[in-house]
């Protein structure tokens, strides 16, 4: 699996955000994204996951032989954006079987999956009883239980703890060496063997 | 698709209320309408398909608004719309959930608010039927509406105004029916098979008109 991107260029209110991004992963290599508040970071992600409209440029994905994959780039995609996408009415338990239904490919069960984020004890409680931090990590909960080739992650540690962190830089480790692909935006190294970096400046 | 259907009930009565809004609100517009016409019952009898009709039709039109709104500001939207299933099957689904929790409750309630009214049973049967087959176009037509006014703080306002014109038909068509069903040359099949089809046509129509406004206002 590869993954090209070509000559990126995206706009938000007709006013040109990014330009000219372009890079190749390959499967199992990781890609943080850096650069100062407002450079374009999230806009860059969400382009790339096929939540905004391109204004230039490719987003391909290809598979060994060189051929590109069936259907749209986000349908490989799993997206971990800012919010995260959970309903406060609902458990953990059944806003994760919600998204492990609804995106398909059941990976991990939900009970394993919250024990990768060590929340494990939650799981009958409604969503909106954890707190910020602990949300985050139910909502890192959610790229386990279903199975996709890409992660693309915004500010993935955003009000986690220093020991979140970690845990969440090996499940990052554990993904790439089993050959998934990484896009993240983050301050944060996350130490992996195979990580790429790319600045967006102005 | 099933566990959106499951999500969407779920959230509904968790999320409490959503049912009852409908419901109270229909009774609010049904009860107050024979205060202001008077006591004369043969005209409220005459009134009774068009007050329910309005009652329920407005009744469909609250919680529109939050139909998209609420899914985008906890960022459910973005991952509902990247996923492999056509967009227009998961709307459907939504307008779905929303009309069983919304829009059946209302017809449930019919055969109450027909009698404040002195309706026959006859007339309270065919608006139960006529309810039945045409709110569902409501929460159909309703879904192009939310999609719309999905990023705007206040959408509600917008939904209707959107919304209304294009429900007008339904309206129309509905009482229609009602009135053959009570009154002899008049036809109940033919305007009701109407209400059927705008029904049918709009659960075509609005999901993918939806869909499309959706793909198209990301941001």
């Amino acid at each position: 699996m590869k993954l090209i991107i070509k000559n990126l260029g995206l706009t938000r209110a007709s006013q040109a955000i990014v330009s000219d991004i372009s890079f190749k992963l390959q499967a199992g290599e990781a890609l943080i994204v850096t650069g100062e508040n407002g450079s374009g970071k999230s806009t860059t992600l969400r382009g790339i996951a096929g939540l905004l409209p391109l204004n230039a440029g490719s987003v391909k994905l290809l598979d060994e032989t060189g051929k590109q994959f069936e259907g749209e780039m986000r349908e490989y995609c799993h997206y971990l954006g800012h919010q995260n996408g959970m309903k406060p009415a609902l458990t953990v338990r059944e806003n994760l079987d919600f998204w492990q239904k609804f995106c398909g490919n059941a990976d991990m069960t939900i009970e394993e999956a919250l024990d990768e984020v060590d929340l494990a004890h939650t799981i009958d409680l409604p969503f909106s009883y954890l707190s910020a931090g602990m949300k985050r990590r139910v909502s890192i909960a959610r790229l386990l239980v279903s199975d996709r080739p890409i992660w693309i992650v915004d500010e993935p540690t955003a009000g986690l703890d220093a020991h979140s962190v970690k845990m969440f830089t090996n499940l990052c480790k554990a993904f790439c060496a089993g050959g998934g692909i990484l896009i993240a935006a983050t301050h944060l190294p996350l130490g992996i063997e195979t990580e790429k970096t790319l600045e967006i400046g102005r | 698709m099933f566990a959106l259907l499951k999500r969407e009930i779920l959230l509904s009565i968790r999320a409490g209320g959503g049912a009852l809004t409908g419901v109270l609100f229909f009774l609010a517009v049904v009860s107050v309408f024979p205060f202001a016409v008077g006591p004369d019952t043969k005209l409220l009898t005459h009134l009774a398909p068009a007050v329910l009709w309005i009652g329920a039709l407005l009744a469909s039109l609250l919680g529109l608004d939050r139909l998209f709104a609420q899914e985008r500001e906890d960022g459910s939207l973005d991952l509902l719309v990247m996923q492999p299933h056509p967009l227009a099957i998961t709307i459907f689904i939504k307008a779905i959930a929303h009309w069983l929790m919304t829009g059946l409750p209302l017809v449930l309630a019919t055969p109450l608010f027909g009698i404040m009214l002195n309706l026959s049973p006859l007339g309270i049967g065919a608006t139960m039927i006529t309810l039945l087959a045409g709110t569902p176009a409501i929460a159909f037509i309703g879904t192009v509406g939310a999609a719309v006014s999905v990023k705007l703080p206040r959408g509600g306002m917008l939904i209707s105004v959107l919304v209304l014109p294009l429900v007008i038909p339904i309206l129309i068509f509905g009482v229609a029916a009602i009135t053959g069903a009570l009154e002899d040359p008049a036809p109940f099949t033919s305007p009701f098979l109407f209400v059927c089809a705008i029904t049918l046509f709009t659960s075509v129509i609005g999901p993918l008109a939806a869909s499309v406004m959706l793909r198209h206002s990301a941001d």
